[in-house]
């Protein structure tokens, strides 16, 4: 028994070294270190140039520590539950998907972010109170395998309708839209375009036509395409894929060498739109620098970083393209959208009524 | 027992009850009419069901092709063992995503079975099974192997003179002795499974789906907190129903055992028996571990413009498109956080088993049960959990790197104490007390009895409490963290990305972490810096 004992004195005191540690480790020194450091809370996709961070701290003083959580709905989620005593000062990364559950649940605080006149009205969904600040849009679309259209000189499908074409037999792979964001913005596509209660005949026909549902956008993209470079390499038979308008532009950018053309196309009127919000917490500790940060989250140095290091489009519209977007990049043909409100109003009635109608 | 009790209290208890009473309590008073709702549901009834009978599937069938090869590492002499013992223990770190990649070159479209026989398995539950083999095939191998490579061999020799057949000796004499590591791997198995996520979505399809899926939909998608906590509830009762049967049916098992150093049982094949038994093994581990582990490594080489390093390269470079930093930095954040995991889990995990050796009565029985809970209770809860329970001073711990370590270490804690408890139960006390009687100090009779014999075992929990931190993905992922991805988290970014060179990144990222796992094991059963190993069995003999 007394070795027991000795042991666990020896363990206490080594735990309370390792406290201390971690005490010094989270308060990141002295309090006056920390009135310059303003935190981000964001998802996992996030990403930024170095070089854009390094002006935002030559500009304002702060530097901008990123902490990420999962995926974008993990991240709001967190917001809602940590509300009042959040874990940063802006949260980056809602979006219309999620906007009301943020904002109706006080998550956030108003403020008018400076330059917010270069932002289009219709992206911005809280004019009025200015809680949220649009940041970036991004589309979700069917993709298409260019070379297999070709060999079997097919023409690509253009509309929802041509997808549920019985010439489009088998053809069709996407994501699961209880648990997959792409999934869910397909779906509200179609909501969108055929009604609360048309979707359900559509579906009807797609699932008829042989669509396939798989987990995940991993899933669906990299293993089951056919357009893909890692579909290539799984042996993907499925020319048409829910992805996103910037997938293209992206399969060009990271293949080697580069090639003339992109080797999967978008369909483009079939797209549902996506806008990303970014909004101060209530109950920030540092509620100046937050605001500063939402300022520059609009400016045109963070607007022109955005397209290549997280392949959305900018909201302001003196923001430039980059070439890569503009050469291989497609725009979206009458994006669908649906309100906030009404999505989540019918998000869980609509994504169980699909489980049973589709995957059951 | 101070120390485990006050760990698990803050790190697991707390948190953990403080999402689920979130969930349960709105506006100051207990709801419990969700409970009725969430369980009168006939959707979470099949989703229950399921979740157990694959479970316990799963376990059988892991218990049934791995109980040999934990013979085999146990008792045979062979060239290539410890690295063989290495790498099977390699897809326990692997993201699922990752191995569901493999798994669907091997079992769908256009895959092995696809080619040789037509035979496609993704979208079955075979698919689900066999995934849960590849997974948790080390346990068996580590747990289970561990006690019985220093399980004295006279004693079965003993009874094969005194007539018995070899089944005969073995199942009377082996296999009680084996029984608490049996029990203890089969739990842990079936915790892992009844937990598992990554394979049942991705090799199953949205057509499977368990109480973890489902927990994790309320929780980390809808923000049902009522209906999660229910969920939570639910698994707790099954987990717990199954931790007591276990309690049960090894309390009457564990005994003082003759144990000798493993480099005193191990033999060299002989025998035809041996031999098959031997072949048995090596196949089995060659189709179900080498070969789709082989497929990541293959892609992971097949670079544009014929096979090469291609994507390792483009690993190290500075602009590695989802990362600022070289994504080759995760290997290293990886091996930092892994190792402060491993000690925490070691520590507390060490002291537990321990105080659980010395003491006895109902509670030291709870607290061994609580000890395991964490492998049984969805990942989401505890991430969650941490979220709003460690966010006021002096424990405002949610900005800290220290959490992804913590959270880890709370999964690599019950592989500790189930790796050493069966072999700690088994040091005869008479042993102590000679070394009492001798005059040894209580921590010198610790030093030169028990951990000569532990030694091994701790080395099996430190490996695995590695193993563990370095493959988890669930919790790290649902607690926010400062920007330095771990190595699964860095494989599933780039994963999330188009293009082929995210992709062959992602592959080559994998080899790196196979790699990582297989050298970081070899090393540490290098380790032998405590005491003189050889002694041990003179000193039984």
């Amino acid at each position: 028994m007394p070795i027991a004992r000795n042991a666990a004195r020896t363990a206490l005191v080594a735990c309370a070294g390792l406290f201390a540690v971690t005490a010094c480790g989270s308060g990141d020194g002295a309090d006056e270190a920390q009135s310059k450091q303003v935190t981000l809370v964001t998802h996992d996709s996030f990403n930024v140039s170095k070089d854009v961070l390094a002006e935002f701290k030559k500009k304002t003083g702060y530097t901008v520590k990123v902490l990420k959580s999962g995926d974008a709905g993990q991240a709001v989620n967190q917001a809602v539950l940590s509300k009042g005593n959040p874990q940063g000062d802006v949260l980056f990364g809602v979006d219309n998907t999620l906007l009301s559950r943020a904002v109706d649940n006080g998550v956030f605080a108003p403020y008018e972010a400076k330059g917010l006149d270069r932002v289009p009205a219709e992206y911005q969904l809280d004019a009025e109170k200015h809680r949220v600040t649009p940041v970036d849009t991004g589309d979700i679309c069917v993709n298409y395998d260019k070379s297999y259209f070709a060999d079997k000189k097919l023409d690509p499908p253009r509309t929802f309708e041509d997808l549920a074409d019985p010439k489009y037999k088998n053809l069709l792979v996407t994501e699961n839209v209880a648990t997959s964001s792409p999934g869910l913005g397909f779906l509200l596509g179609t909501a969108a375009e055929f009604g609360d209660e048309g979707w359900q005949d559509y579906w009807k026909k797609l699932k008829a036509n042989g669509v396939k549902v798989v987990e995940g956008w991993e899933q669906a993209y990299n293993e089951e395409f056919s357009g893909s470079a890692g579909g290539k390499k799984a042996g993907g038979d499925r020319p048409l894929v829910v992805s996103y308008a910037s997938s293209p532009p992206v399969e060009v950018l990271y293949a080697d060498p580069q090639p003339d053309e992109a080797p999967t196309g978008v369909l483009t009127d079939t797209c549902f739109r996506q806008i990303e919000f970014a909004g101060l917490l209530d109950g920030a500790k540092n509620p100046e620098g937050g605001k500063k940060l939402l300022d520059f989250l609009i400016g045109k140095t963070f607007q022109e970083d955005l397209p290549l290091q997280m392949f959305v489009r900018p909201v302001a519209d003196d923001a430039k393209l980059p070439k890569l977007f503009t050469e291989f990049g497609a725009e979206a043909d009458r994006a669908r959208s649906l309100e906030p409100e009404k999505i989540a109003e019918n998000r869980e009635v609509w994504v169980k009524s699909w489980t049973s109608l589709v995957v059951k | 027992m101070t120390v485990p009790v006050v760990f698990f209290g803050i790190f697991f208890a707390y948190p953990v009850a403080a999402i689920v009473g979130r969930g349960l309590r709105q506006d100051g008073a207990w709801q419990f009419g969700a409970l009725g709702e969430v369980l009168g549901d006939p959707d979470i009834g099949q989703v229950l069901w399921f979740t157990l009978w694959q479970a316990l599937a799963s376990t059988g069938l892991i218990l049934v092709v791995a109980m040999p090869a934990a013979y085999v590492f146990a008792r045979l002499e062979f060239p290539g063992k410890s690295l063989l013992r290495a790498v099977v223990t390699v897809p326990f770190v692997l993201p699922t995503v990752v191995v569901g990649t493999a798994f669907l070159a091997l079992l769908g479209r256009g895959g092995l079975l696809d080619d040789l026989w037509g035979l496609r398995l993704d979208t079955t539950v075979w698919a689900i099974l066999l995934a849960h083999v590849f997974f948790n095939y080390a346990v068996v191998v580590r747990t289970v192997g561990g006690l019985w490579a220093q399980l004295d061999p006279r004693q079965e020799e003993a009874a094969r003179m005194l007539g018995a057949s070899r089944f005969r000796a073995w199942r009377t004499v082996t296999l009680p002795a084996l029984g608490p590591a049996v029990a203890a791997a089969a739990l842990m198995v079936f915790l892992f499974t009844f937990t598992s996520f990554g394979v049942v979505q991705i090799l199953g399809g949205p057509g499977f789906a368990t109480l973890e899926v489902e927990i994790y939909r309320q929780t980390a998608q809808l923000l049902d907190l009522p209906t999660a906590a229910v969920l939570t509830l639910v698994q707790f009762a099954a987990v717990g129903a199954i931790l007591a049967v276990h309690a049960w049916t090894v309390r009457r098992r564990e005994s003082a055992l003759s144990l000798v150093d493993a480099a005193y049982a191990v033999r060299r094949v002989r025998g035809t028996g041996q031999r098959i038994l031997l072949g048995f093994v090596l196949a089995t581990v060659a189709v179900l571990i080498l070969l789709p582990l082989g497929v990541l490594v293959e892609r992971a080489l097949d670079a544009p413009g014929g096979y090469g390093l291609g994507y390792f390269r483009a690993l190290m470079s500075a602009d590695g498109g989802a990362f600022l930093v070289p994504p080759i930095d995760a290997v290293a954040n990886s091996l930092q956080y892994a190792a402060v995991a491993t000690l925490i889990a070691l520590l507390v995990g060490g002291l537990a088993a321990a105080a659980l050796t010395r003491r006895a009565g109902p509670f030291t029985r709870g607290f061994d049960a609580l000890l395991m809970l964490p492998l049984g209770v969805s990942a989401v809860t505890v991430g969650f959990g941490f979220l709003i329970a460690l966010d006021r001073p002096p424990l405002d711990l949610r900005a800290s790197w220290i959490l992804v370590p913590l959270a880890q270490a709370l999964v690599g804690v019950p592989f500790v104490v189930r790796t050493m408890l069966p072999v700690l139960r088994a040091v005869d006390s008479r042993l102590r007390e000679a070394a009492a009687v001798l005059g040894a100090s209580p921590w010198r009779a610790w030093r030169e009895v028990d951990l000569p014999l532990v030694r091994r075992a701790l080395l099996v929990a430190a490996g695995f409490a590695f193993a563990v931190s370095l493959g988890e993905f669930g919790a790290t992922v649902f607690i926010a963290r400062p920007d330095n991805p771990t190595l699964p988290v860095a494989v599933a970014r780039l994963l999330g990305r188009a293009g082929d060179l995210n992709y062959g990144q992602a592959m080559a990222l994998s080899t790196i972490l196979m790699i990582v796992c297989v050298v970081s094991l070899l090393l540490l059963e290098r380790v032998r810096p405590l005491s003189r190993g050889a002694g041990t069995a003179g000193a039984l003999d």
